[in-house]
């Protein structure tokens, strides 16, 4: 992995370092804080990369379930708006137009049920940020949109074994798996490989922690 | 072989309920899931919270227990596939993906072997398998049923699982089989997220009564 980086191109995933991400008051919440060091994180060292940042980030600053639920509205926010914007601006037709709906339907119902469940645990749901998402035509959005469901399943997989709760880890889990099945279904959109690899986790997951240190600073 | 949808369905739910004993935040994950309701008394004994036995115990104690079942199912899954493999009822793109699968299915068997031994426990025995090989399609249906179940079967024992790591290892693996069972879905024409934005649990009891006609011997 370490030829990524070393190579004339700079980034794993440069769509991931062009996406932005702003608050009305220009007053980031924690939640955005994190979502632009994943970003980042996936940006440099792929989509894999950002569930080892997660988990050390949460780790580092002692997070409840509420953080870090708040950090999972968060990235359903970016993914909702995302799709939803996608249902003109991608340019979809047929069988890719259907699953940009679904995908769109299902990231807002995990954008509600997150909502619910911070409320129900006594938190406060984050705003929903600004987003910008750099992309044209019906390639760029599926490009662009693989970069999310991968780091959408890097994200929770990496927030998940820091959740207290046993019923908000398996409402994550639900939620997770199904991340993970638009990656696959977007991917084949793609021609790629739906499951690149046997574990959702890099191949050397020490030497990522160390490589996003810089970040988490 | 039962529908996936009846293996997640109610009886699953219920127990989903029973884990939280009451509990207000999955009822709020639950509504705005827009879940059905439903009234069924099909309903199994609660996971295992407290004392009570585990759902595993069959296959060793905690996490040990919960590696073996997988590892069991994992086993199963990677017989199946190296069956397909060998039937030639497949060519072309359809056969590496079907090879590719149970190439990752065979690390999840080496991982889980290897994280069973590192706790101490002894690994599970491969279980001898039979599976219908009829035609193209009746195979592809029965990857698909074996996915889903599989990805189920994780999501299942997630709040299980006490080891942090043990649980970050399951994740990185349940999102795998998510991503394969939305690539068989895909194949097959049918949705990629059967359950709908939010995928439901499998028990063990359920999974196992479900890949019993495979296992002779």
């Amino acid at each position: 992995m370490s030829d990524r980086v070393t190579t004339n191109e700079q980034f794993a995933t440069p769509e991931l370092a062009a996406v932005r991400i702003e608050e009305d008051s220009g007053d980031l919440s924690r939640s955005d804080v994190l979502l632009k060091g994943a970003l980042a994180a996936g940006a440099v060292y792929g989509a894999l990369a950002v569930g080892p940042f997660v988990r050390k980030a949460l780790a580092m600053t002692g997070s409840s379930d509420v953080d870090i639920l708040n950090f999972a509205l968060t990235l359903e926010y970016l993914e909702s708006k995302f799709y939803e914007e996608a249902k003109s601006r991608a340019k979809a037709s047929g069988e890719l137009k259907s699953l940009v709906n679904l995908l769109a339907s299902d990231e807002k119902q995990h954008v509600e049920a997150l909502t619910a469940t911070i409320k129900q645990l006594g938190g406060k749901p984050v705003a929903e940020p600004k987003f910008d998402f750099p992309y044209s035509g019906t390639g760029g959005f599926l490009k662009l949109a693989q970069t999310f469901e991968d780091t959408g399943v890097s994200a929770y997989n990496g927030a998940a074994p820091m959740i207290k709760s046993k019923e908000v880890l398996a409402a994550a889990g639900g939620i997770v798996q199904v991340e993970a099945r638009h990656a696959a279904a977007i991917r084949l959109q793609n021609s790629e490989e739906p499951a690149p690899a046997a574990f959702d986790t890099p191949l050397d997951e020490k030497q990522v922690l160390k490589a996003v240190e810089p970040f988490l600073a | 072989m039962a529908d996936i949808k009846q293996l997640a369905g109610p009886q699953s739910r219920r127990k989903f309920l029973a884990v939280g004993g009451g509990s207000t935040v999955l009822a709020a994950f639950l509504a705005a899931c827009g879940s059905d309701s439903d009234s069924s008394s099909t309903g199994t004994t609660a996971m295992s919270s407290g004392g009570d036995k585990s759902e595993t115990a069959e296959f060793g104690k905690g996490d040990i227990g919960i590696l073996n079942y997988a590892l069991t199912l994992e086993y199963l899954e990677t017989a199946f596939y190296a069956d397909v493999v060998k039937s030639g009822l497949f060519k072309g793109a359809d056969l590496e993906t079907i090879r590719k699968f149970g190439q990752e299915e065979a690390e999840h068997v080496q991982a889980l072997t290897q994280a069973v031994k590192s706790l101490g426990g002894k690994p599970a025995p491969e279980p001898k398998a039979e599976f219908p090989l009829k035609n193209a399609k009746s195979v592809l249906e029965l990857a698909g049923t074996v996915e889903n179940l599989g990805a189920a079967a994780y999501l299942g024992q997630a709040a299980n699982i006490e080891s942090p790591e043990v649980l970050a290892s399951a994740l990185a693996i349940h999102s795998v089989e998510g991503r394969h069972a939305a690539a068989l879905n895909t194949l097959l024409g049918e949705t990629i997220t059967p359950d709908g934005a939010f995928a439901k649990p499998a028990d063990v009891k359920t999974v196992l009564k479900s890949v019993e006609p495979f296992i002779v011997g």
